[in-house]
C-alpha cells in the first residue's frame, strides 16, 4: 500500500488526490479560506466528474495526509478489513453513490462493506451526493448504540438535554434540566458544557446529576463536557460519569491543537469501561465540526469536509455512544450562511452513520453568522426525515453559557410528532410512567418544570 | 392535578409565567406559562434565578407566541448589532483618526478574518502622516462584530482610559479608529506607528442576552504574527457587566504594569490562561 498522497492517475488536470477531493466541495467559505477550494462552478463540477470516477483502491493508496505522518491517517487505514476492501475495491466512487441510493440494496448489505471503507473513499461519495441523496442514503442506514439506554433504533428519536449556565450553577442547571425532561427531551445524554474545566467544577456537576437522575430512576446518562483528562481525573478520584466526552480532530495535529493524541484516547477509553457509572457498552461521546482544524491552523492544506469524515474514522475506534458535529458554532468564515450550514450538517450526519457510528447533531448558529433559527429548524426536519441518531436541544433554543442558538426543547417535542418518532424505548416507557409523553404525544402536563420538584 | 387546556397548557387561573416578568397583564391570551397557583413560588423562583428561558410554558409542541417573538426581538438586537457600522459623528466627536482595514464591506468582513487583520501600505502611510509615531501606548477602537458596542460604551470608556493613562503617566499616541477591525489589527497598526505597546477596544460577538459587550486586548511590542499567548484582554465590558467607565480605570493598570514588566499575555498573568481556550 502507498504511504503519501501522490498523483491519482487520473487525466483531468487535479495534481493530487487531495485536490481533487477539496475541488469537488460544495462551496465553504473555510475551504476558499484555507485556499483549497474550487475556483469557478465548472471546476467544481470538473472535479465532481473526475471523482466519480475515481476507485475506492486510488483513494485508499492515497490518504491526504500521509500515513507515516499523520496517526488519524494510521487509524483509519489499519481498521481497514482487508478481505471487504478487496470486494470493492475496483468501484468507482459513482458505483458507491448508486448502490447507496439503491432501493435494492439492503441495510445488512451497507453493513457488509462498511470496514472496507476508508473515511477518505465516505467523503469522496458525499462530495458526488445532492442533499436529497444524502437523506435518502442516511434514511436507510440504522446504527444503535447502547450506555444506559439505546439510542438509533428504528421509529425512535433521541435528545440531548444541554442545561448549560454561565456560573456553573448546580441548581441552575438542575432547573433547565426540569424544563428539558418535562418536554421528553433528555433520553441522549444530560450533558454540560462547564464554563470551568476544573475537577472540583466537573465533580460538582456529574454528582449533582448523578444524583438527580437517581431519585427520579431516568433511564439516561450523564456526560460533563470538560476536556477529556480533567474527566479522567474527576473519575479516577469517583466522579459518577456515565460517559466520557472529548472534541476530535480529523488530522493528529488538531488534536494535538486539542490536547489530546490516540494513546491519550485510548486510556480514556479503557478507564471509561472500567470506571463509568452507566452499563454500557458504548461509553464515549464525541463532538467534531468541519472547520475546526483550520481554525487551530493543522489542515495539512486538506479540504473541511474530508477532515470531518477522518474525525468519524477516528471516532469509530472507541465504538461511541454518541457523536455529533457541531455545525454553525465555528462562524462564517468556515460555513458562511444558513446554505453552507445545512448542506455540512446533512453531509456530517450521513458520512457518520456510513462509518457505523450513532451520529447526531448540534444544528446551530451564532450571532455573526448569516442564519437564524428558522435555518436550523429547516435542517432538524430535514435530518429528522433523514432518520439522525440524536439532535441538541437547549431552553428555547438560546444557551446562556456558549452565547449560541441551537434547537429548541419544543423542537423535539414537534419533530417527534411530525415523523411519528419515539423517544429511546427505555425513555419513553418512563416518559409514560411520569404522565409527560402517550400515544406519541406529549400529555397535558408536559412542559411544566415543576414536575420534576 | 392540573386543570389545564389539554392543546395549551392554560387555565383560567393567573399566568405565574408571565407575571413574573411582568408581561401577562390581564392578556389571557398572552404568555401561556404554566398555571397552577398552588406551586407558583415555585416556578417564579425558577423563572426569576435563571438567565435560561425557563418556565416559558407552550402552545401544542411550540412556543407561545409571546416567548417566540421575544426571543426573535433578542436575536434581532445582536443581527443589528453585526450588521450596523459606528457612526462618524461619533468618531469625529471623539477624535478618532480613521482607518480602514483591507476588508471592504460586511460580508467580507465576515467571511474573511486574515483582511480584518491587515492595513494596505496606503493605508500606513496617511496613519504615519496623521499620528504621532513611537508613542508607549498606542489606542485602537474598532466595531468587530457588534457596532452597538463602540457606540454604546466608547463615549465613556475612551475618556476614562485617556485619563487613566496620563494619570500612569504614560505617554499616549493619537487614538485610531479602524473599520472592519480584528483584534490582530492592533499588531499590524502597533508595528507601522512604532508602538510599545497597543490596545484595541473591539466590540465583541453579541448574544442574545447582550449586544453591547466590548472588549480590550492587549499586547506588549505588537508586530504583525505576534502570537495569542501574547495578547492580555479585559472582556464582559458593558453597562451590566464590568461598566465602561471602570473598565477604562482597570485597562490603564494593566496596560501601566504591561509596560513596567515589558510583557503581555501569559508572560505577564496566568489569568490571561483563560482566554487562552
Amino acid at each position: 500500500m502507498s504511504t503519501h498522497a501522490t498523483d491519482t492517475g487520473t487525466a483531468d488536470g487535479f495534481d493530487s488526490m487531495r485536490e481533487l477531493l477539496a475541488k469537488a466541495n460544495e462551496e465553504k467559505t473555510g475551504d476558499q479560506l484555507a485556499g483549497v477550494a474550487a475556483d469557478s462552478e465548472a471546476e467544481r463540477v470538473a472535479a465532481k466528474r473526475a471523482l466519480s470516477r475515481t476507485t475506492l483502491e486510488q483513494l485508499r493508496e492515497n490518504p491526504v495526509v500521509p500515513y507515516d505522518d499523520d496517526e488519524v491517517t494510521r487509524v483509519i487505514q489499519d481498521a481497514v478489513r482487508e478481505p471487504v476492501y478487496e470486494r470493492i475495491r475496483e468501484w468507482t466512487v459513482a458505483d458507491l453513490r448508486e448502490f447507496l441510493v439503491d432501493e435494492r440494496t439492503t441495510e445488512r448489505e451497507i453493513r457488509s462493506i462498511r470496514p472496507g471503507l476508508t473515511s477518505e473513499m465516505i467523503a469522496a461519495v458525499t462530495k458526488v451526493m445532492s442533499n436529497m441523496d444524502l437523506i435518502l442514503a442516511t434514511s436507510s442506514m440504522e446504527v444503535t448504540a447502547r450506555c444506559n439506554g439505546t439510542v438509533g433504533g428504528a421509529g425512535t428519536l433521541a435528545f440531548r438535554l444541554q442545561p448549560n449556565d454561565p456560573a456553573d450553577d448546580i441548581e441552575h442547571i438542575l432547573d433547565a434540566t426540569r424544563e428539558g425532561l418535562a418536554y421528553g427531551v433528555g433520553d441522549a445524554v444530560i450533558g454540560i458544557n462547564p464554563v470551568e474545566d476544573g475537577v472540583g467544577t466537573v465533580t460538582a456537576i456529574l454528582e449533582a446529576t448523578h444524583e438527580f437522575i437517581e431519585e427520579w430512576e431516568i433511564p439516561t446518562q450523564n456526560c460533563c463536557l470538560a476536556h477529556v483528562t480533567t474527566q479522567m481525573e474527576a473519575i479516577r478520584a469517583g466522579a459518577p460519569a456515565d460517559l466520557v466526552f472529548q472534541s476530535l480532530a480529523g488530522t493528529e495535529a488538531g488534536n494535538d491543537e486539542f490536547g489530546v493524541d490516540v494513546e491519550l484516547l485510548d486510556a480514556a477509553h479503557d478507564l471509561a469501561q472500567r470506571r463509568c457509572t452507566s452499563t454500557g457498552p458504548n461509553v464515549m461521546y464525541f463532538e467534531t465540526g468541519q472547520g475546526a482544524e483550520l481554525s487551530g491552523d493543522a489542515h495539512e492544506g486538506v479540504d473541511q469536509l474530508t477532515l470531518e469524515a477522518r474525525c468519524y474514522g477516528l471516532a469509530k475506534r472507541y465504538d461511541p455512544f454518541l457523536v455529533n458535529t457541531v455545525v454553525g458554532f465555528i462562524g462564517p468564515e468556515y460555513l458562511y450562511d444558513g446554505r453552507q450550514v445545512i448542506r455540512a450538517g446533512l453531509e456530517d450526519v450521513f458520512m457518520g452513520q456510513l462509518h457505523g457510528i450513532s451520529m447526531g447533531i448540534d444544528a446551530c448558529y451564532t450571532n455573526h453568522i448569516q442564519a437564524d433559527q428558522n435555518d436550523i429548524e429547516n435542517l432538524a426536519v430535514l435530518l429528522a426525515a433523514a432518520g439522525a441518531n440524536f439532535f441538541i436541544t437547549v431552553p428555547m433554543g438560546d444557551d446562556v453559557m456558549l452565547n449560541y442558538q441551537s434547537n429548541s426543547y419544543h423542537d423535539a417535542a414537534a419533530l417527534r410528532q411530525l415523523f411519528d418518532r419515539e423517544p429511546a424505548p427505555e425513555f419513553a416507557e418512563w416518559l409514560e410512567g411520569m404522565g409527560i409523553w402517550r400515544d406519541g404525544r406529549l400529555t397535558e402536563r408536559a412542559g411544566d418544570p415543576k414536575i420534576f420538584t | 392535578m392540573n386543570r389545564s387546556d389539554p392543546q395549551t397548557g392554560r387555565t383560567d387561573d393567573n399566568d405565574v409565567a408571565a407575571a413574573a416578568d411582568g408581561s401577562g397583564d390581564g392578556d389571557a391570551h398572552g404568555s401561556g406559562g404554566i398555571r397552577n397557583p398552588r406551586d407558583g413560588e415555585v416556578l417564579t423562583r425558577l423563572i426569576e434565578r435563571n438567565q435560561s428561558r425557563l418556565g416559558v410554558g407552550r402552545a401544542g409542541p411550540r412556543p407561545t407566541t409571546e416567548e417566540l417573538l421575544r426571543f426573535r426581538g433578542d436575536h434581532g438586537r445582536a443581527r443589528d448589532a453585526v450588521l450596523t457600522t459606528v457612526d462618524e459623528t461619533l468618531v469625529t466627536q471623539l477624535g478618532l483618526v480613521t482607518v480602514r482595514t483591507l476588508v471592504t464591506e460586511k460580508d467580507e468582513y465576515l467571511a474573511r478574518p486574515d483582511l480584518g487583520r491587515e492595513i494596505s501600505e496606503e493605508a500606513a502611510d496617511s496613519l504615519r502622516k496623521r499620528c504621532r509615531i513611537g508613542p508607549q501606548v498606542q489606542v485602537i477602537a474598532s466595531d468587530g462584530l457588534s457596532s452597538t458596542a463602540i457606540e454604546t460604551n466608547l463615549p465613556d470608556l475612551l475618556p476614562s482610559l485617556m485619563d487613566g493613562l496620563a494619570g500612569h503617566g504614560l505617554d499616549v499616541g493619537t487614538p485610531v479608529f479602524v473599520e472592519f477591525g480584528r483584534v490582530d489589527v492592533m499588531d499590524a497598526i502597533g508595528e507601522d506607528l512604532e508602538a510599545e505597546c497597543c490596545v484595541i477596544l473591539i466590540g465583541e460577538r453579541p448574544g442574545l442576552g447582550s449586544a453591547d459587550s466590548l472588549s480590550a486586548y492587549m499586547v506588549y511590542g505588537p508586530e504583525r504574527g505576534a502570537p495569542t499567548a501574547k495578547k492580555s484582554v479585559i472582556s464582559n465590558i458593558h453597562r451590566n457587566g464590568l461598566p465602561p467607565v471602570e473598565a477604562g480605570a482597570t485597562i490603564a493598570d494593566r496596560i501601566a504594569e504591561m509596560c513596567e514588566k515589558r510583557a503581555s499575555g501569559l508572560e505577564l498573568s496566568e489569568e490571561d490562561r483563560t482566554f487562552q481556550k
